[in-house]
């Protein structure tokens, strides 16, 4: 039943999708398309909520669609449940922004059909029960994501990003294909089910995971794969960037999962080392990359490859207690990696709404021009505040409930006898630990810049609070925040079903538990409550409010601020993105961006101005994408040539392939 | 050998390698040369109390040499070396002090793996103070690479030789002989030092290695 | 129930009434070392008192988000210097919150304070809120893996349990506590911007790190923030108090007289504190800015060295 609701969802919107090819130029087809975009998603939303909460069997179907003799095979598991509610909830989330975002876009026939297609695809992945299916709705997704980014044509740089996202997405596929066929062995068993019921041997188990590693590695933004992310996301409409890296990056960690944890077999010792060390670098080098921008867009894009990081630290830890016979430390790091999953779809679709936001009431991106909209957007600024305390992991809201749960994981890893872990797990811990102070520090810089302070251009001075819709999807994200923070216990046992269907154990049921604390060991070792640390904070500050009122003087005078003695009217002279991160640049920057700052300051006297350049590298890109580039684009240079051969090189050519393949033929018995 | 006797004794190794980390954090001659007498004083220290706590006599005349010649003698005679040759007193890095803790770190991590994997079925107590040990040799062969000043290396060749004695004392004691041969064998290593020190300052005015480059034969 | 509701509450009182004593003294003692008579004792409460009763001057194009950051950050330091066993284990409230959500508390403190320091829009609080996030981006992975390597020896995060634990003889002289012992004393001076991180007494902004975040403070905002700050300070101590010398923190159940005896525990070990902070600030200079990421950075690799060490050995 609830896999039939959601089968008839994806259905439902891709109908959606043809529909709005149909009315795309008319005037009532944003609110049309989008408004049926988020009745479809609730209704799913529904159905996947009530399989999961339900702790129902796996439901299984297949449908006479794609290659006859095979058919497509769908299945609704707690696995896919899970992934499903992610998915739309933040498609409910995008559609209700987009109902007012959406009527500010400027070719909205560009957009609309791509956009219910994009939202069919993701939920047929998550749905799709064998590889054919799997790949072909992937493709679709990457397909209709691409032509979404695509749909700002006229702009270069969104050419330039469609471009390497489409290489990277194929490049993606590729692996994933291989993966698939080396699961699906000799007899060529390409249904989830035989390949679950089949036990790969070690070395192609060990490819797999490597593949999919690659490939939806990828799709998620693991370094050094990650390089299409930052210039995708931020090309796509505001909502779709949120869905990108809200939602899409999840569906690349479900592929993940999937593979990992139930299709490739028993882990070998080496899998959650590997896992462990590309979390960890992931976490680090994206919010160090982060903290360097200041578009927006582009710092929230980077950001998302900081959180997959985490969530890979996560799936590693599980990985490896999984493989030593230690099923209840799995199932603890395996919901901590899966309830950031859901935490981080929630609090990105929330700032990259807010960018939208301030994008469409500025026209601006570059944080170097906005300022002071905490003043001319104040329910916008609310929001966002949220977001950026939630992703910076403050208590108690749910970035840090999620955050506990992986450092508790970690503490329980000194039990593992592997020489590896021993040494990579205390430094992945450090890692952790790093990138999410880095990632306060980024979030001070985004928010502070954006909102707070003086307006650095008349656009931003100018600007005027959002439309109705865009709020409430603003403030209904909000308000999950902070449930999902103050009620970590009901996610947690959410998840059980997930834990016990992929490792065999699951952590204990959190709903007894006095005042909605949470306790994933035992009492004795730790415990977290988010409802009770809110209420504190509020009654110490309601009681120091209460204490200030009654005994201290409440006269208030508003006056310049101070600044020295010489008066500056120009916002020029506040704190811009550049300088608030160039202490974190001089200290981290140097090492891993090469960062340098060159200071031209004219002699006395002399009228010109001062000049800073700041000089960084992309160390990634320099050494592994621009020489592979270089090399493929001389091969093609080379290869060119075989266009402009004579009738008869060509014949001979045909005629030595002939000659091989008889030669191999004859030798091969 | 009882709960105390582990603690203490690794807690004197454990502040042996903290302490070879503050010698790597140092970018001032004389703070090197007291963190090196402190060195030398907890590897006197460490060696006193294995000599208690294995019943071997002949530990404490190992402990008595440490803290006179390594924690008194050398370091004061190293200062006077300083004074008179007017060897300018900030110790250039190869790299950053972030890269080279970050190194030493790894240098731990490696030893630690190293020797407890290696000496899977020894006592302990030995075990782990050879792998303190082990760190500390490590991170002496650090300092000597990292650093542009002939004084810096010098200091961490001696806490290279710090680390050994260390490693000799826990794995059961040592015969005198050869500790008094070993001592003796620095003791001349470094008198030859000092002199190359001196006349390296006579003829090229300056100690700083990568300068007495300029001086080689073949030109690069 | 009710006992152990005016356990908690007695706690969340001391801590708050002994804070500013606690600045007052340090400040005392530290006069009286560079040989001037200092200001009394009380001098801090004097202030507080003071600063309530006067106008708040506030910037034109302050926002919203400037005037509740004082009650925001009193609140998360004041929560989190009630769950620090300080004369009692086993508080009413300690199992709420263990040690990594006490420090993500205080991170959350100085989130908000550097964003109001952004808020004013001039160079002085930008200058504040980078140089803060630069020094708590090293300070707050350090303090984790203090925490780490105190949690692996205890078997828990909580403070309680961990309390108990480190007074019993079952814990030992370990190395791994002594590096995580140092290790927190240097975060603890990093965070508190005590020199040579940072000086408490000075307004220039060479020197400025937590200064000139709330250079635009004034009246009774400006009196949340200082007794927010005191009880940051009081927090560290006790932090200490409690990890390291656990002696005289009671177990639950005791007889209010036995309670007394351990709040004069708590008071003493206050005062030892007090003076070894005083010393150590008169006896050093401060460091340039950029030396403070090396300071942290060392602080790191001691958090790191004790927790490595603890999972490589479970004798470490």
């Amino acid at each position: 039943m609830t896999l039939a609701v959601a089968l008839a969802s994806a259905a439902a919107l891709l109908a959606l999708a043809v529909f709005a090819v149909a009315i795309g130029r008319s005037a009532a087809a944003t609110p049309i398309i989008y408004g049926a975009s988020v009745f479809v998603t609730a209704i799913s939303l529904v159905a996947a909520a009530a399989q999961l909460l339900g702790a129902a069997e796996p439901l299984g179907v297949t449908l006479p669609l794609g290659v006859p003799w095979i058919g497509a095979h769908f299945r609704l598991d707690a696995l896919s449940a899970f992934f499903l509610v992610v998915v739309d909830f933040g498609a409910l989330g995008a559609s209700l922004f987009a109902l007012g975002y959406g009527a500010h876009e400027t070719a909205p026939q560009r957009v609309l059909p791509f956009y219910a297609a994009f939202l069919a695809g993701m939920t047929l992945v998550v749905l799709a029960d064998d590889a054919f299916t799997f790949l072909l709705s992937w493709e679709f997704m990457s397909l209709t994501s691409w032509a979404l980014v695509m749909s700002h044509h006229r702009v270069p740089e969104n050419v330039r990003a469609g471009y390497v996202y489409l290489i990277m997405a194929s490049f993606g596929t590729l692996a994933l294909l291989l993966g698939f066929g080396l699961l699906a062995g000799p007899d060529g068993s390409y249904t989830f089910a035989a390949m679950r019921a089949a036990h790969p041997s070690a070395t192609i188990g060990a490819f797999a995971l490597i593949l999919a590693l690659i490939g939806a590695g990828s799709k998620a933004g693991v370094v050094p794969l990650h390089a299409w992310l930052p210039l995708a996301h931020p090309a796509a409409p505001s909502h779709v960037s949120a869905l990108m890296s809200g939602v899409m990056t999840k569906i690349a960690v479900y592929a993940f999962v999937r593979i990992a944890f139930e299709l490739a077999g028993a882990p070998s010792w080496w899998w959650s080392i590997v896992v462990l060390a590309v979390g960890g670098i992931t976490a680090v080098m994206g919010v160090l990359y982060a903290l360097m921008q200041h578009d927006l867009k582009r710092l929230l894009a980077y950001h998302t490859v900081e959180n997959i990081g985490i969530i890979f630290i996560g799936l590693g830890l599980a990985l490896a207690f999984q493989t030593y016979g230690m099923p209840f430390a799995a199932a603890l790091s395996l919901t901590a990696a899966l309830f950031h999953v859901f935490n981080h779809s929630l609090f990105k679709s929330l700032l990259f709404f807010g960018a939208g936001a301030v994008l469409t009431a500025t026209g601006e991106r570059d944080m170097e021009h906005l300022g002071g909209l905490i003043h001319r957007m104040p329910q916008t600024a609310f929001a966002f505040l949220i977001g950026c305390a939630a992703i910076s992991a403050l208590p108690p809201l749910n970035g840090f409930a999620s955050e506990w749960l992986t450092f508790q994981a970690i503490l329980l890893s000194p039990d593992l006898p592997s020489w590896g872990l021993k040494i990579l797990v205390p430094a992945v811990g450090a890692l952790l630990a790093l990138s999410a102070a880095l990632a306060a520090a980024c979030f001070v810089k985004a928010y502070g810049v954006t909102f707070l302070g003086r307006p650095r251009s008349p656009a931003a001075a100018a600007a005027t609070e959002t439309d109705g819709f865009s709020l409430a999807a603003m403030l209904l994200l909000a308000a999950a925040c902070l449930v999902a923070g103050v009620l970590p216990g009901l996610f947690i046992d959410a998840l059980a079903p997930v834990d016990t269907a992929l490792l065999g154990a699951h952590m204990p049921p959190q709903l007894g538990v006095p005042w909605l604390a949470i306790i994933p060991i035992t009492a004795s070792r730790s415990s977290y409550d988010g409802l009770l640390v809110f209420l504190f904070m509020l009654m110490s500050g309601g009681l120091a409010a209460f204490a200030i009122h009654r005994l201290a003087s409440n006269r208030l005078r508003r006056a310049p601020a101070w600044d020295c003695g010489y008066p500056d009217a120009s916002p020029a002279t506040q704190y811009t993105a550049m300088s608030f991160a160039q202490p974190i640049r001089r200290v981290f920057g140097t090492m891993v961006f090469r960062a340098g700052e060159t200071a031209e300051m004219p002699p006395p006297g002399d009228t010109r101005p001062a000049r800073l350049a700041v000089e960084m590298h992309d160390l990634i890109w320099e050494t592994l994408y621009a020489p592979l580039a270089n090399v493929i684009g001389v091969a093609a240079d080379r290869l060119n040539r075989l266009q402009f051969l004579t009738i008869r090189q060509f014949l001979s050519l045909v005629f030595s392939a002939l000659v091989i393949l008889l030669l191999v033929l004859a030798v091969w018995s | 050998m009882s709960r105390i006797d582990f603690d203490v004794a690794h807690l004197l190794a454990g502040s042996l390698v903290l302490i070879s980390f503050l010698e790597l954090y140092q970018d001032r001659l004389y703070a090197l040369l007291n963190v090196y007498a402190l060195h030398a004083l907890t590897l006197a220290a460490s060696v006193a109390w294995q000599a208690l706590v294995q019943d071997a006599p002949h530990l404490y005349v190992t402990a008595a040499i440490a803290l006179v010649f390594k924690a008194i003698v050398i370091p004061v005679a190293l200062h006077r070396m300083i004074v008179q040759l007017g060897i300018h007193r900030e110790i250039e890095k190869v790299v950053g002090i972030g890269s080279t803790m970050l190194a030493g770190m790894g240098l731990v991590a490696l030893a630690m793996v190293v020797m407890l994997r290696v000496t899977h079925n020894a006592d302990p107590l030995a075990q782990e103070d050879l792998a303190f040990a082990l760190s500390v040799v490590l991170l002496g062969l650090l300092m000597m690479v990292t650093r542009r000043n002939a004084v810096g290396q010098v200091v961490g060749f001696m806490s290279l030789e710090n680390g050994l004695v260390l490693a000799a004392t826990g794995a059961k004691g040592m015969p005198l002989v050869v500790e008094i041969s070993v001592a003796f064998s620095i003791l001349i290593a470094f008198i030859v030092i000092g002199i190359f020190l001196f006349r390296i300052r006579e003829r090229f005015d300056t100690v700083d290695v990568q300068a007495l480059d300029r001086f080689r034969g073949e030109r690069r | 129930m009710i006992r152990d509701l005016t356990v908690q509450g007695a706690q969340m009182l001391l801590v708050l009434l002994v804070a500013p004593l606690f600045t007052g003294f340090v400040r005392k003692l530290k006069a009286r070392l560079l040989r001037r008579q200092g200001p009394p004792l009380i001098q801090p409460y004097l202030d507080l008192i003071r600063l309530t009763r006067k106008e708040v001057v506030l910037a034109e194009q302050a926002s919203w988000l400037f005037r509740v950051v004082p009650y925001l950050v009193f609140a998360a330091t004041w929560v989190a210097a009630s769950l620090i066993p300080t004369f009692r284990a086993d508080l009413l409230f300690s199992w709420s919150a263990d040690l990594i959500a006490i420090i993500a508390l205080l991170g959350s403190a100085r989130f908000y304070l550097a964003l109001a320091g952004l808020d004013v829009g001039t160079s002085f609080g930008g200058i504040g809120s980078s140089r803060e996030v630069m020094i708590a981006s090293l300070a707050e992975p350090a303090m984790i893996m203090m925490v780490f390597t105190v949690a692996l020896i205890a078997g828990s995060t909580q403070l309680s349990t961990v309390a108990s634990f480190m007074a019993s003889p079952a814990v030992g002289l370990r190395v791994s506590l002594g590096l995580a012992l140092i290790a927190l004393i240097m975060v603890a001076i990093a965070e508190n911007g005590r020199i040579p991180i940072d000086n408490p007494a000075t307004h220039l902004e060479l020197t400025m790190v937590h200064e000139a975040m709330v250079l635009e403070y004034s009246g009774r905002h400006l009196a949340l923030i200082e007794l927010a700050g005191s009880l940051k300070l009081v927090l560290y101590v006790s932090l200490v108090a409690c990890l390291f010398a656990p002696w005289g923190i009671e177990a639950a159940g005791t007889a209010p007289p036995t309670l007394a005896l351990g709040a004069v525990a708590y008071l003493g070990k206050l005062a030892v504190g007090g003076f070894l902070l005083a010393l150590f600030e008169t006896s050093i200079a401060k460091m340039r800015v950029f030396r403070v990421p090396e300071f942290l950075g060392v602080a790191l690799m001691l958090g790191l060295l004790a927790t490595l060490l603890r999972f490589v050995s479970g004798s470490f």
